[in-house]
């Protein structure tokens, strides 16, 4: 435990170190541009229902404050095809046209259909500028008797158990709680055709589905009330990135065992080997770099200054960590090469994680991404 | 014990939840909006409604809940003034009331006769809602364990209450539900993601219709093209004359009816698919029977007034027992109420079990704002009865074309995309059929509604059996077989013979003449091509993809061989049949259909061409000048307002309107983009 904390603590050092260099690189840069009396388009690729949008709103008002003259910023929703539909149509526009005034964020699921290269993607994230990119975890539980069944960290206790679990769909974000799973030997069967992880929870607790995971605000939200009853336990996060991209414990869970240290301490499930480079990959792309903020293709140096210095000054405000840690988590909040990171690493998966994903999907659940 | 333990908080949470000025602020508002749509004859409760989705999204539960209610409340209150006024009935639930409310208002008595109807509507609702407040209490335990299986069971007892009872022609209802459920299923799949009904090179319909789309095409545009082509000169209003204190007096003496009207109303509006339409008839009925001296009866009896009007406020609050506890809509605006508050609140709320666990709150917070808009409703009837009586004297072809922008602007809300506009029209094109040859359009909208759950709890129920049948065989059939199961199978088949057996009597929208064999028949063969097609292409759907296959082919199937038998049946019956309803023949139509709607098609290909705004200018003026026949500088005028209106509501809710052809060539300033 008291390993674990220090490592956090280095690696929040660095973060800070991090933005704190990048911050003064920005200020002396460009001159930035000028955005009085306009209003900034935010185009979430998604309903209004879903977490994007609150990640959205959340920066919005801030957003507004912190731009050089203060315009209007109105996040606009584009659902459609999983977000395809709308980062299809972000692709379309030059920066010309908006001058500054259009923004785009993506998600997790814009990601995954980009990475296995599903025919519906015509949008290229190389294309685009990166200002911001905010990360998430998640955590997976159990109900309690069947988490009795594990002795400590080693997993191989539920191997005998029949789970159920309720999914969104293989190719989605769920494509990592699954894989996990598999990796530990568990036998879980994916009830497919759940809408929204609430949906999943709430099999969880019709005792429906005996095994569910939820991302962090989620499971800050609905599942802590659960265990608090004493109807759910948590089994293990997915655990974060440090700064030299090892998985570390989440901040938000400390006191949780993240994935590799129940695979480690479970008997047949290796942290290694192509198996563990596909999983890793994916969570990668799927949750430390889950949201990010883009300009369109073209972007001014100027504009991605401009963006740069003011989500630099949202996240340097004296009431940023108690506002944004109730309603995004303790995660990072990423500005400028640390962006850019996390974008290479959000949306690079090597070609042998990519080919081992898709033939699982192909050979478990019959996908095939033509 | 602990029933009340828990719901008592829970009454006192919901309470202080609404008892918030900006609350019953947008309870009035709601009201009032109600008011006027229940007004004009023809446009209920469900047209209302659909005009409100699309504003609804992030609006903040209790304050978007406090709108809807107030309208669904207060519709069947108000539409008494065109029932009475003017023997027209303003909703499918006033039908009734015409029978004697009419003439009474001919005698000079309509102000006696809006009293006793406004006194019997504000204590049916008040009935309604107290009846939901306990019944909520006592269903409350059993609803928690339902899982899959019993929520499954429970869509499909939904399903068939509304295709059978829903019109005069039970077979008829099942393929109108039928339908509805197919045109749910078209674009992705939610199991495996295989496309009904679409291509990628469509990307509209990937994403499915949207229920504002079908809400409004299927209800509101029917509803206002047949008005529209009546244009019906209203001269005929009769005036209110006195005798309020009367019509209160007179209620005050047949209270007991009118308490028993109100039970009629409220069982009758918990049977998924009775609804509104027929309840008014019974509880007619009913006081005919009571009343000892009956020749008064259809030449203005008050009796035949408090009854239906008892009963038409009440329904509302049977009608939510089934939409609150499982998100089985029993009506068209039940369902259109389940999407709204889907899109409430970020879509932390679902309508159903979960609500009832997690929301008790908010639960108990639709049933006092149901019994507070009652109130509210009333009030505002009986103060500004004079004024309010004054709105049905506006002719509808002035009405018309506002009603129509606002239509517009709503559905290209939905999707942001001038294809909202082009499905607008085509579902339009499809109601107004349905509502000409009496195929039941609640039938259609439930089944749409409900397309999507009934799909997933099909899915998912048999993907948790079959791995609890590989577990053993005895946990399997403990999970599908459950003892709710059986008795909700049990209620179910009963029902459905008791149903198959009485659907004649049944005249959910009035009884409608039949015309030739010709154009039904035509008709009938379209729905049954359209549903072979969609057969077929569920039939291709690949193998491993084969969950989204199951529904839409058994689906279409069933309606499949509905069409069948209605075909054949179509041979057989004499031309005479209800089976060959068709409304054309019957209407006197001032306007053909086609010259209404090419007013509308020409809106639609205009706004393609150079955008919402300056094809609504165009079109506002150009109806209000020539179909309405005024001068030119009221037209002007009617445009500048409709266009100013429509900009400050934009404006407000930050949204775009849709774009045509010269916005790709022309940068222009807003609104005009």
């Amino acid at each position: 435990m008291e390993i674990s904390k220090t490592t956090r603590r280095v690696a929040l050092g660095l973060v800070a170190a991090a933005a704190a260099s990048v911050a003064t690189g920005a200020a002396a840069g460009g001159h930035g541009i000028d955005l009085s009396g306009k209003t900034v388009e935010w185009v979430i690729p998604f309903s209004e229902t879903g977490g994007s949008a609150k990640w959205a709103n959340f920066y919005a008002p801030l957003l507004s404050e912190a731009l050089p003259g203060n315009p209007t910023v109105v996040v606009k929703f584009m659902p459609g095809a999983g977000s395809t539909k709308g980062a299809n149509w972000f692709q379309e526009q030059k920066y010309e046209d908006s001058e500054g005034t259009l923004i785009f964020g993506s998600s997790g699921s814009t990601q995954f259909p980009y990475l296995l290269g599903d025919p519906r993607v015509r949008y290229e994230y190389n294309d685009w500028e990166v200002v911001l990119a905010s990360g998430t975890g998640g955590v997976a539980y159990l109900p309690p008797d069947l988490s009795e069944k594990m002795d400590g960290m080693d997993a191989s206790g539920l191997r005998d158990t029949d789970f159920i679990y309720g999914s969104q769909g293989a190719t989605r974000l769920d494509l990592v709680p699954l894989l996990a799973w598999e990796m530990l030997g568990l036998n879980v069967e994916p009830v497919f055709g759940i809408k929204g992880r609430g949906d999943g929870r709430l099999m969880f607790e019709r005792g429906e589905a005996n095994i569910d995971y939820q991302t962090s605000s989620s499971y800050l939200k609905g599942v802590t009330p659960l265990v608090e009853e004493g109807t759910a336990v948590p089994m293990m996060s997915w655990g974060a990135l440090d700064a030299d991209g090892n998985i570390v414990r989440d901040p938000t869970f400390p006191d949780m065992p993240t994935f590799k240290e129940i695979c480690e301490a479970t008997d047949g499930c290796e942290t290694s080997g192509e198996q563990w480079d596909a999983w890793k990959a994916f969570f990668i792309a799927g949750f430390p770099a889950q949201k990010m903020v883009f300009l369109p293709a073209g972007a001014s140096e100027d504009a991605k200054v401009t963006y740069t210095a003011a989500f630099e000054a949202v996240k340097a405000r004296a009431d940023f960590a108690e506002i944004s840690a109730g309603r995004l988590g303790k995660y990072p909040q990423m500005t400028g090469e640390e962006a850019a990171g996390a974008l290479k690493s959000g949306t690079n998966v090597p070609d042998a994680a990519r080919d081992f994903v898709t033939s699982w999907l192909q050979d478990r659940y019959g996908v095939s991404l033509k | 014990m602990e029933v009340i333990s828990v719901a008592l908080p829970a009454l006192s949470d919901a309470a202080g939840l609404i008892l918030q000025p900006v609350v019953l602020g947008y309870l009035v508002l709601g009201v009032v909006m109600g008011l006027c749509i229940g007004v004009f004859p023809g446009l209920g409760g469900i047209a209302g409604l659909s005009l409100l989705l699309p504003f609804m999204f992030g609006m903040d539960p209790v304050l978007g809940l406090a709108l809807m209610i107030g309208m669904v409340a207060v519709v069947p209150t108000s539409d008494t003034f065109a029932s009475v006024l003017m023997g027209i009935p303003g909703s499918s639930a006033s039908q009734a009331t015409v029978l004697d409310g009419f003439p009474m208002a001919k005698k000079g008595e309509a102000a006696r006769a809006l009293s006793a109807a406004f006194a019997s509507s504000l204590f049916g609702g008040l009935v309604g809602a107290m009846f939901l407040t306990v019944f909520i209490l006592i269903a409350r335990p059993i609803v928690l364990e339902f899982r899959t299986p019993e929520l499954l069971m429970i869509t499909i007892f939904g399903l068939s209450m509304v295709g059978i009872l829903a019109g005069r022609v039970a077979i008829k209802g099942i393929a109108a539900a039928g339908l509805g459920m197919m045109i749910g299923t078209i674009g992705e799949g939610d199991s495996a993601g295989e496309l009904r009904m679409a291509t990628y090179d469509m990307p509209y319909l990937v994403d499915g219709l949207k229920l504002v789309i079908v809400g409004l095409g299927i209800f509101a545009i029917p509803e206002i093209v047949a008005l529209l082509r009546k244009d019906r000169a209203i001269s005929d209003r009769k005036p209110l004359g006195g005798g309020w204190a009367a019509g209160v007096r007179d209620w005050f003496a047949n209270i007991w009816l009118s308490v028993r009207c109100s039970i009629i109303g409220v069982v009758v509006g918990v049977i998924p698919g009775l609804g509104g339409s027929v309840v008014d008839w019974i509880a007619y009925g009913h006081a005919v029977q009571t009343t000892r001296d009956k020749s008064k009866f259809g030449s203005g009896e008050v009796r035949g007034v408090i009854g239906p009007e008892s009963s038409n406020n009440a329904k509302e609050g049977g009608g939510l027992v089934p939409t609150l506890l499982f998100g089985i809509p029993g009506s068209g605006s039940m369902a259109i109420f389940i999407g709204a508050i889907a899109l409430l609140g970020s879509g932390n709320i679902e309508v159903g079990p979960s609500m009832l666990k997690n929301n008790l709150d908010i639960t108990y917070a639709i049933v006092w704002l149901l019994a507070l808009a009652n109130v509210v409703g009333t009030l505002i009837c009986i103060a500004a009865s004079g004024g309010i009586a004054r709105l049905t004297t506006i002719p509808f072809s002035l009405l018309a074309p506002f009603l129509f922008m606002i239509i517009a602007f709503a559905a290209f809300q939905s999707g942001q995309d001038i294809m909202d506009l082009v499905a607008l029209f085509g579902i339009g094109l499809l109601g107004i059929m349905m509502r000409r040859f009496d195929w039941s359009r609640p039938a259609f909208l439930i089944g749409f509604v409900l397309s999507n759950p009934a799909e997933t709890y099909a899915n998912q129920a048999v993907q948790i059996a079959q791995s609890r049948f590989r577990k053993s065989f005895e946990e399997g059939i403990d999970y599908i077989f459950s003892p709710i199961v059986i008795v909700l199978l049990i209620i179910t088949v009963i029902s459905v013979v008791v149903g198959l057996r009485q659907a004649k009597t049944i005249m959910a929208e009035g009884s409608v003449a039949s015309g030739s064999k010709r154009a039904p028949l035509i008709f009938l063969l379209v729905v049954l091509g359209y549903l072979l097609v969609a057969f077929t292409n569920a039939s291709l759907i690949p193998d491993y993809a084969a969950a989204d296959r199951v529904f839409p082919r058994f689906v279409s199937g069933v309606a499949i061989v509905g069409c069948l038998i209605l075909l054949v049946q179509m041979m057989i019956r004499p031309e005479t049949h209800p089976l060959f309803a068709d409304r054309e023949t019957e209407e006197d139509s001032r306007h053909g259909l086609w010259s209404t709607l090419a007013w509308f098609a020409a809106l639609l290909i205009m706004t393609a061409l150079v955008g919402f705004v300056l094809a609504l200018a165009v079109f506002l003026f150009g109806f209000i000048r020539f179909r309405a026949g005024r001068s030119l500088s009221f037209a002007a005028a009617y445009t500048a307002a409709g266009i100013a209106f429509i900009c400050l509501m934009a404006g407000l809710l930050n949204r775009d309107f849709p774009a045509g052809l010269l916005q790709e060539f022309v940068d222009l300033p807003w609104p005009l983009t």
